[in-house]
């Protein structure tokens, strides 16, 4: 609040020079002289790491990234800051005989997370691959018959492995992906500084960035969001898939599971004995990808 | 502290004062440095979408040129050794313009880094204890502490010496001796520290292999000091500041030596990639012949191995390298040669194929092209002005209360 009562006593003149740091479109809006506007442009200059902020600054932080949020899609959004829940721990186990490569994982996934539809942003990819082999460079990415499954074919659903000892959040020089205690690794899109180190060290491509302003029409945004979540990014910054944790965290599946038509997809608690990818990691035969890399994904693939 | 303020003045004038040549020379860098922040100014407001890089190959040739600078900042030491600790009084008179090139380097390093971010807003994250700087995990903050601590060396050693000089007094052994064992480590660590930003890439089997630091250090020092070579040229040419012609044979021959290790190192790694190939050769059959009809990095690395080969041959005879001509020839092949591979030969294949198999090509953009001119042009900008002061004063040109202008 002091911030506010600071700009009403400053001449635009000198708050367009301080703001002028953070682009040449903010000094043009700081023109305008629109107080609020400019208030929001230097709190959201100087905002927090999201784990420092104590529950005040949150508070006023979320209502702000509301409020923008409204302003940028003229829709009213809700920001999640939820934790989480104690005794739990995600983990995902995939079904590789069930899946026939539909990718309705795909679309529900980008229905579901608000990523940038021109650049065409999708956490998850689906590799044909061919039937007798595990290589990589032998898969096809863009697949597209007039029907799925394809003769001699098997499909590979990739996404975030939320690993547990994860290059991509050593990488990051300034913290701002870590690893939350039900095992998402999460991003603040507001403190990454876009230098893309994270991609670099992901051994499964599952990191995207913001090449330009994510492009979203206001008809596809989704308004139950959460901070670290599925809330609308920036430019500049890299974003991943989080298990749906707005989702997840309210005890609902990931939208990629409730997608999938042939239930090709487990999801659940590895610390509840009763849970059912408990059940899957203890009867069915499973493997990880790139196990070897010491990564510790906490994502199986399994057959029937 | 007045001292030390005319200091400053006499040397920001003498490194602005020039003849015609001077001048036109700075009017060119500063169009090129004009242009390059026009590009820069685009990629800021429409994003990083104006490059080539994609999600697939997600860093360019920012960081191929950050790369190969940063072994430029680091060969400095190639001469800081042989002055400093060995006293070779030939060195001797060059290594102040080392550092100089070394300090140039840095700059146009932390500005490549920079260009890359896509929030350069943010950049205060990485401030410790303002921001959240995640060391010691990151090599990444590594690598912005060392470059830090790095410039900061090579600025203030030749600053004291300069300092000393201008007041006509003796630079004490004792008081910049420890400041140039501490910067010998230092150099070896910035290169070390970049390569291992690479190397430990679990992720990039085309980096991920211990041979990556030793192959760093050899390449900085033979396109280093190539380098170096090159603008002693222009500096014995129009300035009064004799370089004897024994610096530039002792000069070549360290990137000679250094050359020779790098194209062994290299053997070593192909053979071992290609004998027996795996998951981990494939960016390396991208780089030297394609993948199908994905061949965008063919003719890069072989020029550059050609380049490479023509030079180690030109400087490992004598009687060729000691024709003036023929040695600046090959420092011009060595210095093109190390940055191809360092740069679109070692960053880009790492990206190609992406760990799910992906081959995708990346070419720079315009955008790209000139933003990096521009770095470059700003890094020759600083280079010639700290060059041309460091000369003056050196020259006895000058000096303390010889001023015209009093200074209060």
């Amino acid at each position: 609040m002091k911030r506010r009562r600071f700009f009403g006593k400053l001449g635009t003149a000198s708050v367009a020079g301080a703001t002028a740091a953070s682009g040449g479109t903010l000094a043009a809006k700081a023109m305008s002289g629109n107080t609020e506007e400019l208030n929001d442009l230097w709190d959201s200059f100087f905002q927090k790491h999201y784990r420092r902020m104590n529950p005040e600054e949150l508070r006023e932080t979320i209502a702000r990234l509301e409020r923008r949020a409204r302003k940028r899609f003229g829709k009213n959004i809700n920001i999640d800051t939820n934790p989480a829940e104690k005794g739990v721990l995600f983990g995902y186990a995939l079904n590789i005989s069930k899946c026939k490569g539909y990718r309705k994982c795909v679309d529900a996934c980008v229905d579901e997370n608000n990523q940038s539809r021109d650049t065409q942003i999708q956490f998850i990819r689906v590799l044909e691959m061919e039937k007798g082999s595990m290589n990589l460079e032998e898969s096809e990415h863009y697949y597209n018959p007039e029907t799925v499954p394809q003769e001699g074919k098997f499909y590979l659903p990739v996404q975030c492995m939320q690993c547990e000892n994860p290059p991509c959040v050593h990488a990051c020089p300034v913290k701002a992906t870590w690893t939350e205690e039900d095992g998402i690794i999460v991003i603040d899109y507001d403190w990454c500084i876009g230098c893309r180190y994270c991609m670099t060290a992901c051994p499964y491509w599952a990191r995207h960035f913001n090449w330009n302003e994510p492009q979203l029409p206001t008809e596809e945004l989704n308004p139950d969001t959460h901070y670290l979540g599925n809330r609308p990014r920036s430019r500049g910054v890299t974003e991943k898939c989080t298990f749906c944790v707005q989702r997840t965290r309210k005890g609902r599946q990931p939208a990629c599971q409730e997608a999938c038509p042939t239930g090709a997809r487990i999801f659940g608690n590895l610390l509840d004995p009763e849970s059912e990818i408990r059940y899957v990691l203890e009867h069915k035969t499973v493997f990880r990808l790139k196990e070897e890399l010491g990564t510790e994904p906490k994502f199986w693939y399994f057959t029937d | 502290m007045n001292e030390n303020i005319s200091f400053l003045i006499d040397f920001i004038r003498e490194a602005f004062r020039g003849g015609r040549i001077f001048y036109s020379w700075m009017s060119l860098l500063t169009l090129i440095v004009l242009l390059g922040i026009f590009s820069y100014s685009r990629q800021l407001q429409e994003g990083l979408i104006v490059s080539g890089m994609s999600d697939q190959v997600s860093w360019g040739v920012y960081i191929a040129n950050f790369t190969f600078l940063v072994g430029v900042a680091a060969a400095a030491v190639m001469l800081v050794i042989p002055s400093y600790i060995f006293n070779d009084k030939a060195i001797k008179e060059v290594v102040l313009l080392a550092e100089g090139l070394a300090v140039a380097a840095c700059i146009m390093c932390m500005l490549f880094v920079a260009v890359d971010l896509g929030r350069p807003d943010r950049f205060w994250h990485l401030i410790p204890m303002i921001g959240e700087f995640n060391f010691p995990h990151s090599m990444l903050a590594w690598d912005v502490f060392v470059l830090t601590g790095y410039l900061f060396l090579s600025l203030t050693i030749p600053y004291y010496i300069l300092f000393m000089r201008y007041k006509g007094a003796e630079a004490k052994h004792n008081v910049y001796f420890p400041g140039v064992v501490l910067s010998i480590g230092w150099a070896i660590s910035i290169h070390t520290v970049t390569a291992f930003l690479l190397s430990s890439n679990v992720a990039r089997p085309f980096w991920h292999t211990a041979i990556l630091g030793p192959r760093f250090l050899a390449s900085a020092f033979s396109a280093g000091p190539a380098f170096f070579l090159l603008t002693l040229q222009f500096v014995r040419r129009y300035t009064d500041y004799p370089v004897s012609p024994i610096i530039f044979r002792r000069i070549a021959i360290i990137a000679t030596a250094a050359l020779q290790i790098n194209l062994f190192l290299l053997f070593a790694e192909v053979f071992t990639e290609f004998y027996h190939q795996t998951d981990h050769t494939v960016s390396a059959v991208y780089l030297f012949f394609g993948i199908g009809d994905k061949t965008a990095l063919v003719p890069w690395i072989w020029t550059s191995l050609a380049l490479n080969v023509a030079a180690v041959i030109i400087l490992s005879i004598h009687p060729l390298r000691e024709r003036d001509k023929l040695l600046n020839l090959a420092c011009v092949m060595m210095v093109v040669g190390v940055w191809i591979e360092k740069g679109m030969g070692l960053i880009v294949p790492g990206f190609v194929p992406t760990p799910l198999g992906e081959v995708f090509e990346y070419s720079p953009t315009l955008v790209e092209v000139t933003v990096s001119a521009g770095i470059w042009a700003a890094g020759l900008m600083i280079y010639t002005l700290l060059a041309k002061a460091a000369i003056g004063i050196e020259l006895g040109n000058v000096r303390l209360h010889s001023s015209s202008v009093p200074v209060s």
